[in-house]
């Protein structure tokens, strides 16, 4: 699949850097998403808690087949996650009156605009194509499970039981039937069309129509439009949100803005620490250097006055000093009283050689 | 489509790509800077 | 030396715990890749990071820190009265990371893989691609500023001298893989606002990170050498012995320093997310221990400990300062990640990941004993003296 994964590395590859400097859409950095990507909309409000969806989901994407049948109402009891065994689940929230019986509500991945996973993954696994879809490639992941670490709907499971081959379990939104022009398996098997597929824009409009048509059978909030920087995936319902077992805190900051600052400091370390670190490694040295030069300055000097032949010895390699470099800076007078004095040491105890 | 930027993940993808091969060279760069700044001085030393 | 010396020095207690425990771990290892990660872990899909993170990882690297804070010290910083103590603290820092890295073969689902990030799909986005590249950098730094010891006990003279040369080199090098990983062990946890504690999370957190690394690496120095004092004193030299008393009061000294901006900052981070109401919260008490008790108490027991020229004092304040380190990192990764979910939906190790952790860590025990016994560490080499 070629929008699969797209690696920087890639982009480099095609036609070197100066050349393929890809443009951005919007200016000031502000990116929109792909404009005509699709999603679905789901009608809470809708739902029955029959299952179809799961089992649709199951038999598209050949996974097996769970304990229970799904239509053995009492697997409702108990809310679900999804695992590794499976992409969706429907839980039953509220008990209600007939003929739902209940408040239910379908999970899946959401495919955030700007998704966690893609942000977080170190191997760039995941990819949010064009369609809308957030993708998942297992044969570059190493299994470090940051993904799910990461994903704020604790969307992405791992199959851990897997010794040799486990691999992260998502839904793909049914991506390859929506390339082929289909719908998503859960949507084809929606009896009761709580569930959308369409444009995000368009299912956006459409819910807002529903809410204004209904004003007081729906929570004016569609949960995805802003959420984490926006999903693919949108939820309307006639309860509040947080009783759907759905989280309301989560704000609207896509994920690769949260740590885009922090990774915008690795290259100022990179680029600042060499320079202070070296620099204070000069002075430091600089100032091992003068003390030691000091130090023998000291010795020489005491020395020299010492002896008588010291004495000349250091005159004697100043004048040469004077003579041969005429006006020779500082640094040069004290290399030559530091010879001298070298020299004398040599010549007093042979061993003290430096 | 590849030379158009519709995400934010895709655009610091490729920025923070970019930058990772500067850092890298800077590295190098300044390594070798340092040696041609200081050889003279160890020189003398 | 007879065979029956050789019998008497290999069962001591620490060998015989030590084989118990590697013994004991290769069955679970065996398991982990044969019947993967769920046969020997408490790990699901809600909680996939347990303590093979939380403490081999996080904590692993956060205590491995003494190499490149000692090195900067002596080689860049000037302080040349604590050289003796570069050599233990970069071998520590080496085999740290080595058993971090061999930990994480654990955990990863496919080992095997862990060079794809770098090699074949680049997931620059990722704090954790940083975090692998610099600590797979810095491994191979710390090899080298590690090397001069081994090439010395294997006489190879003219390698060594050559990687001796690079030493300021690897000292920079070194500092700025740790700032950079060290950091970014923080913010890796930067995309997950909404599932740890708003008392630990803060965009402070990989300065959070940062900081307390230099304190846990200072503190691990001091506490490593009163261990080495206590085991292995028969392998210092009078040289080594004098440089440990320096290094308890100056890197003390360090310490309290550093604890006392680490403290500064996380209140600065806990008034910049204006979460003072929190503070009297069950968490909010247990983050209060943490900063008190494990950040100022240590910092002001240093202090104590320094002014009174009180080895006793510093060395205890080293430990403690570990320990809170240790209660950081878990706090971070373990105890106040999902806090929002009920008590049924968290994650306690399986019996096996702590098995396989402490197999680690005696790994490392048995190998830091064989270097320190076998190679010039804690005395000089006879055929090199101080070359400073």
């Amino acid at each position: 699949m070629s929008t699969s994964r797209r690696s920087f590395l890639k982009w480099v590859a095609g036609a070197g850097i100066a050349v393929a400097v890809p443009k951005s859409v919007q200016a000031h950095d502000h990116f929109e998403g792909y404009a005509d990507s699709y999603g679905v909309l789901h009608d809470a409000s809708l739902c029955i808690g029959c299952r179809s969806c799961e089992a649709a989901c199951h038999e598209v994407n050949d996974l097996p087949a769970p304990e229970k049948p799904f239509d053995d109402k009492s697997v409702l009891n108990t809310i679900r996650r999804t695992d590794d065994t499976n992409y969706t689940v429907v839980n039953k929230y509220k008990e209600g009156p007939p003929p739902k019986n209940g408040v239910f509500r379908k999970q899946q991945c959401n495919h955030c605009k700007e998704p966690a996973c893609a942000s977080a993954c170190f191997v760039g696994a995941f990819t949010k194509s064009p369609e809308g879809a957030v993708v998942y490639d297992e044969s570059v992941c190493v299994g470090c499970r940051y993904c799910l670490i990461a994903c704020p709907f604790n969307v992405p499971t791992y199959t851990y039981d897997d010794a040799l081959t486990p691999k992260v379990m998502k839904c793909t939104m049914c991506l390859p039937r929506v390339k082929e022009g289909k719908l998503p398996g859960c949507v084809e098997a929606c009896p009761m069309e709580a569930l959308t597929f369409g444009k995000r824009e368009d299912l956006i409009t459409i819910a807002k129509e529903r809410m204004r048509k209904h004003p007081d059978r729906y929570i004016n909030h569609i949960y995805g439009e802003n959420e984490v920087g926006g999903t693919n995936w949108l939820y309307i319902s006639e309860e509040p949100f947080e009783e759907l077992g759905m989280r309301t805190d989560l704000g609207i900051t896509p994920a690769p803005e949260l740590t885009s600052g922090a990774l915008a400091m690795v290259p100022v370390i990179i680029g600042m620490w060499p320079v202070l670190l070296g620099g204070i490694y000069v002075i430091n040295r600089r100032k091992d250097i003068i003390a030691k030069k000091e130090k023998e300055d000291a010795v020489a000097e005491m020395k020299a006055v010492t002896t008588a032949e010291g004495e000349e010895k250091v005159k004697k390699a100043k004048e040469q000093a004077l003579k041969q470099q005429g006006f020779a800076v500082k640094r040069e007078v004290k290399k030559a009283l530091e010879e001298a004095a070298k020299a004398k040491d040599e010549n007093q105890n042979g061993e003290e050689a430096k | 489509m590849s030379d158009m930027i519709y995400t934010l993940q895709d655009f610091m993808t490729h920025t923070k790509g970019v930058v990772y091969i500067l850092a890298v060279s800077y590295l190098i760069g300044f390594t070798a800077f340092w040696c041609f700044l200081f050889r003279r001085d160890k020189k003398e030393d | 030396m007879s065979d029956q010396a050789v019998k008497k020095s290999l069962f001591t207690p620490f060998n015989i715990i030590a084989a118990l425990i590697i013994l004991g771990g290769i069955p679970i290892a065996i398991m982990r890749f044969t019947q993967g990660l769920g046969a020997v872990t408490n790990l699901d899909h809600t909680n996939p990071w347990g303590i093979w993170i939380g403490f081999d990882l996080l904590t692993g690297v956060a205590l491995a820190a003494g190499g490149y804070v000692t090195a900067a010290a002596v080689e860049l910083f000037g302080m040349k009265k604590f050289h003796a103590a570069v050599r233990p603290a970069i071998l520590t820092g080496f085999l740290g990371y080595s058993l971090v890295v061999f930990a994480l073969l654990f955990d990863v689902g496919r080992p095997w893989r862990l060079p794809y990030p770098f090699m074949v799909n680049q997931g620059v986005t990722s704090i954790m691609f940083e975090v692998g590249a610099c600590v797979g950098l810095y491994l191979t730094v710390l090899f080298l500023e590690f090397s001069p010891a081994a090439l010395e006990w294997l006489g190879l003279k003219k390698i060594r001298k050559v990687v001796v040369r690079l030493t300021i080199l690897l000292t920079v090098f070194g500092v700025v893989l740790s700032t950079l990983h060290q950091s970014s062990l923080g913010a890796m946890y930067l995309i997950v606002p909404s599932k740890l504690h708003p008392l630990w999370y803060s965009s402070y957190l990989p300065v959070f990170f940062f900081v307390s690394s230099i304190a846990a690496g200072l503190s691990m120095v001091i506490f490593e050498s009163t261990m080495s004092h206590r085991n292995f004193h028969d392998k210092m030299d009078a040289h080594h012995i004098e440089a440990s008393r320096h290094v308890t009061f100056g890197f003390g000294r360090a310490a309290a320093l550093v604890l006392a901006g680490y403290f500064a900052v996380k209140v600065f981070g806990l008034a910049l997310g204006n979460h003072w109401d929190l503070l009297f919260t069950g968490y909010g008490f247990w983050y209060q221990l943490e900063l008190i008790g494990f950040v100022a108490f240590p910092c002001f027991l240093y202090a104590l400990g320094v002014r009174d020229k009180n080895a006793k004092i510093i060395k205890f304040a080293a430990f403690w300062t570990v320990l809170g380190i240790v209660l950081n990192r878990l706090n971070i990764s373990f105890f106040c990640f999902n806090y929002h979910l009920p008590a049924s939906e968290r994650y306690t190790p399986h019996w096996m990941e702590i098995g396989i952790s402490l197999f680690v860590i005696t790994i490392g025990l048995v190998v830091y004993k064989f270097i320190v016994t076998k190679m010039p560490i804690l005395h000089q080499h006879p055929d090199y003296p101080e070359e400073h």
